[in-house]
C-alpha cells in the first residue's frame, strides 16, 4: 500500500485549500461564504477548513437520495443525515469533496444543493482529481489539491474520522 | 453498521425484523425528516417507481402520509380505494393486486380488515408489499413512527436503545394491532412494556410476550416514561367490553390530574384519531408532553424511509 501524501503532506493540502478558500473570500468582501462538505471525507475536510478561516457557516451533504445508481450498487445504500441549518440562498458556497472522479456525485450534491435553496455561486474544492480520462459528466473542480490519474484505488483518511490523515494508493486502501 | 444491508423485499410486521433492522429503518428515517422542511420537499430517490396504495378499509391518515410520503421521494403514486371498486363487486385481495400489479407497480401499500391480508399479497404480486395495517395482526409503520417519536422525544436518536425505558400502552389492547406492533418493537429496542385497560380488554396472552398487565392506571403512571394512549375502537367491540364510556374515561381518560402523577419529561402518545374526552381530555392532547402533531409528522419520514428500502433492496 502506497501513500501518495502522508499526515504532513494532507495538513499542508488542507492549509492550502483554506488559503484559497480565504482568496476567494477577499475577492469578494460583500458576499457571504459557507463551507459545505460532502459526506463521508469532504464533510470533515470542510469542517478542518472552516477551523482554519473561522467560519460558521458549514454544512453536511448526505448524497445518497441523489445518487443516480441505486439501482446499480452492490450493498443496500445508507441514508444519513443532511445538515445545513442556514439558508443557502444567496450564499457564496464552496462545497467540498475529498476526491473527485467520475463527477456523479458532484452532479448529486448539486442537484441536492440547489432543492434546499438558491445560492449565488457553487465552487468545487476537491483534495484529490483522478485526471479527466475517468470523468463521466462534464464536472471540473476550481480548486484541486493534487491530481493523480493512476489506476490505483484512491483512499484519503482524515482526523477525526480516521486515526491518522494519509492518501492512500492501490488495491488495499479499498 | 456500514456493512449492514436491509434483507426485507417487504414490510409485513414488526415481528419479522430484528433490533438491527429496527434501528435502520429509524436511522434512515431520521436522514429522511429534513426532506419535508427544505424549500423543495422532494428528492429523487425513486423517480420512474409507482408506489399503489390499496386501501381496502378507511383510513383518511394513513393513506395520505403514505401518498406524501412515496410523492417525496419522487415515485408515482396509484390510489386504489376498495370501497366502490371491482372488490366490492366479488373479486378477490390477489386478483385486484394482480390487475394492479399489471399496470407496473413497484410497491403496494395495503390496508385491509383481515388479518394476514399483507402476507398473502406479498405470497402472490411480484411487487414489494407494505403492511398499512391488517386486521387485528400488525401496524408496523404506526409502531415504527411510534419508536422514531420515542426517541425523539427521550433524546435517544444516536443509538435507538431504549433500555432502561418503560412504556405504557392504555386501552382497548384486544383490539389492537397498534398495541401488538409497538409491543413487539419497544421491546426488541429494549424497553419495559406495560398493558393497562380493563381485563375484557386486556387479553392475558400478552403476559406470554413479556408485558405487565395491569388495570389501575394510577398505579401505573408514575412508573412510565412513555404513556400511549389508544383510541377506543367502538367499530371493533362486538360485545359490551365495559359499562359505559363514561366509566371507561373516570378509570382511563389521560387528564390533567392523571398526568399531574407521571415524570415531568413524561411523553404523551395517541396514534389517533382521538376520542377526545374520552380516552384522552383535549387540554392534554394539545398541552407541552403530547407529542401527538409529532407523531405524524414522523410518520411521513418513517414511511418515505420504509418505501425506500423495500424499493432499493437487492434481495430477490
Amino acid at each position: 500500500m502506497q501513500a501518495l501524501a502522508d499526515a504532513s503532506q494532507v495538513t499542508q493540502l488542507i492549509s492550502e485549500m483554506g488559503a484559497w478558500v480565504d482568496s476567494k473570500r477577499q475577492a469578494n468582501p460583500q458576499h457571504t461564504f459557507a463551507l459545505v462538505g460532502i459526506r463521508s471525507r469532504g464533510d470533515v475536510v470542510a469542517h478542518r477548513v472552516a477551523e482554519q478561516l473561522d467560519i460558521t457557516q458549514v454544512g453536511v451533504l448526505d448524497i445518497t437520495l441523489y445518487r443516480d445508481d441505486l439501482s446499480e450498487i452492490a450493498s443496500q445504500p445508507t441514508v444519513r443525515t443532511t445538515e445545513i441549518d442556514f439558508s443557502l440562498d444567496g450564499l457564496d458556497v464552496v462545497l467540498i469533496d475529498d476526491v473527485l472522479m467520475s463527477g456523479r456525485s458532484i452532479r448529486a450534491a448539486l442537484s441536492s444543493l440547489m432543492d434546499m435553496g438558491r445560492p449565488r455561486r457553487v465552487w468545487l474544492a476537491v483534495l484529490v482529481d483522478r485526471g479527466t480520462d475517468v470523468r463521466e459528466l462534464p464536472i471540473a473542480a476550481d480548486y484541486v489539491g493534487l491530481t493523480h490519474a493512476g489506476d490505483e484505488h484512491v483512499r484519503v483518511l482524515v482526523m477525526p474520522t480516521d486515526e491518522k490523515d494519509a492518501i492512500l494508493l492501490g488495491e488495499d486502501a479499498r | 453498521m456500514s456493512d449492514y444491508a436491509w434483507p426485507h423485499r417487504h414490510l409485513l410486521g414488526i415481528e419479522e425484523l430484528s433490533a438491527e433492522d429496527i434501528r435502520f429503518v429509524l436511522q434512515t428515517a431520521r436522514g429522511l425528516e429534513d426532506v419535508s422542511t427544505r424549500s423543495v420537499k422532494k428528492v429523487p430517490a425513486l423517480r420512474g417507481k409507482v408506489v399503489a396504495n390499496l386501501f381496502f378499509e378507511d383510513s383518511t391518515r394513513t393513506s395520505s402520509s403514505f401518498q406524501l410520503a412515496a410523492q417525496r421521494l419522487s415515485a408515482d403514486v396509484l390510489d386504489f380505494k376498495g370501497k366502490g371498486s371491482s372488490v366490492s363487486k366479488g373479486e378477490t385481495l390477489v386478483d385486484t393486486a394482480k390487475t394492479i400489479e399489471a399496470m407496473g407497480v413497484d410497491v403496494m401499500v395495503c390496508r385491509h380488515h383481515h388479518s394476514g391480508a399483507a402476507h398473502k399479497l406479498a405470497a402472490n404480486v411480484g411487487a414489494h408489499v407494505v403492511n398499512a395495517g391488517d386486521g387485528q395482526h400488525e401496524h408496523p409503520t404506526q409502531a415504527l413512527l411510534d419508536l422514531y417519536t420515542i426517541a425523539k422525544r427521550l433524546d435517544r436518536l444516536d443509538t435507538f436503545d431504549f433500555t432502561g425505558l418503560t412504556v405504557a400502552i392504555v386501552g382497548d389492547i384486544a383490539h389492537s394491532r397498534v398495541a401488538r406492533s409497538n409491543v413487539l418493537g419497544l421491546q426488541k429496542l429494549g424497553a419495559k412494556v406495560i398493558l393497562v385497560g380493563p381485563t375484557t380488554l386486556l387479553p392475558g396472552a400478552f403476559r406470554d410476550l413479556g408485558c405487565e398487565l395491569s388495570n389501575d392506571l394510577d398505579n401505573v403512571l408514575p412508573r412510565v416514561d412513555v404513556v400511549n394512549m389508544l383510541r377506543v375502537q367502538f367499530e371493533r367491540i362486538a360485545s359490551q367490553a365495559f359499562p359505559s364510556t363514561r366509566e371507561y374515561a373516570v378509570l382511563y381518560g389521560l387528564t390533567p390530574e392523571r398526568l399531574a402523577r407521571c415524570k415531568p419529561e413524561v411523553v404523551v402518545m395517541h396514534p389517533g384519531p382521538m376520542n377526545r374526552g374520552l380516552e384522552i381530555d383535549g387540554e392534554v392532547a394539545d398541552g407541552p408532553n403530547s407529542a401527538i402533531l409529532q407523531q405524524v409528522t414522523h410518520g411521513l419520514a418513517v414511511r418515505m424511509a420504509v418505501l425506500f428500502l423495500v424499493s432499493t433492496t437487492h434481495q430477490n
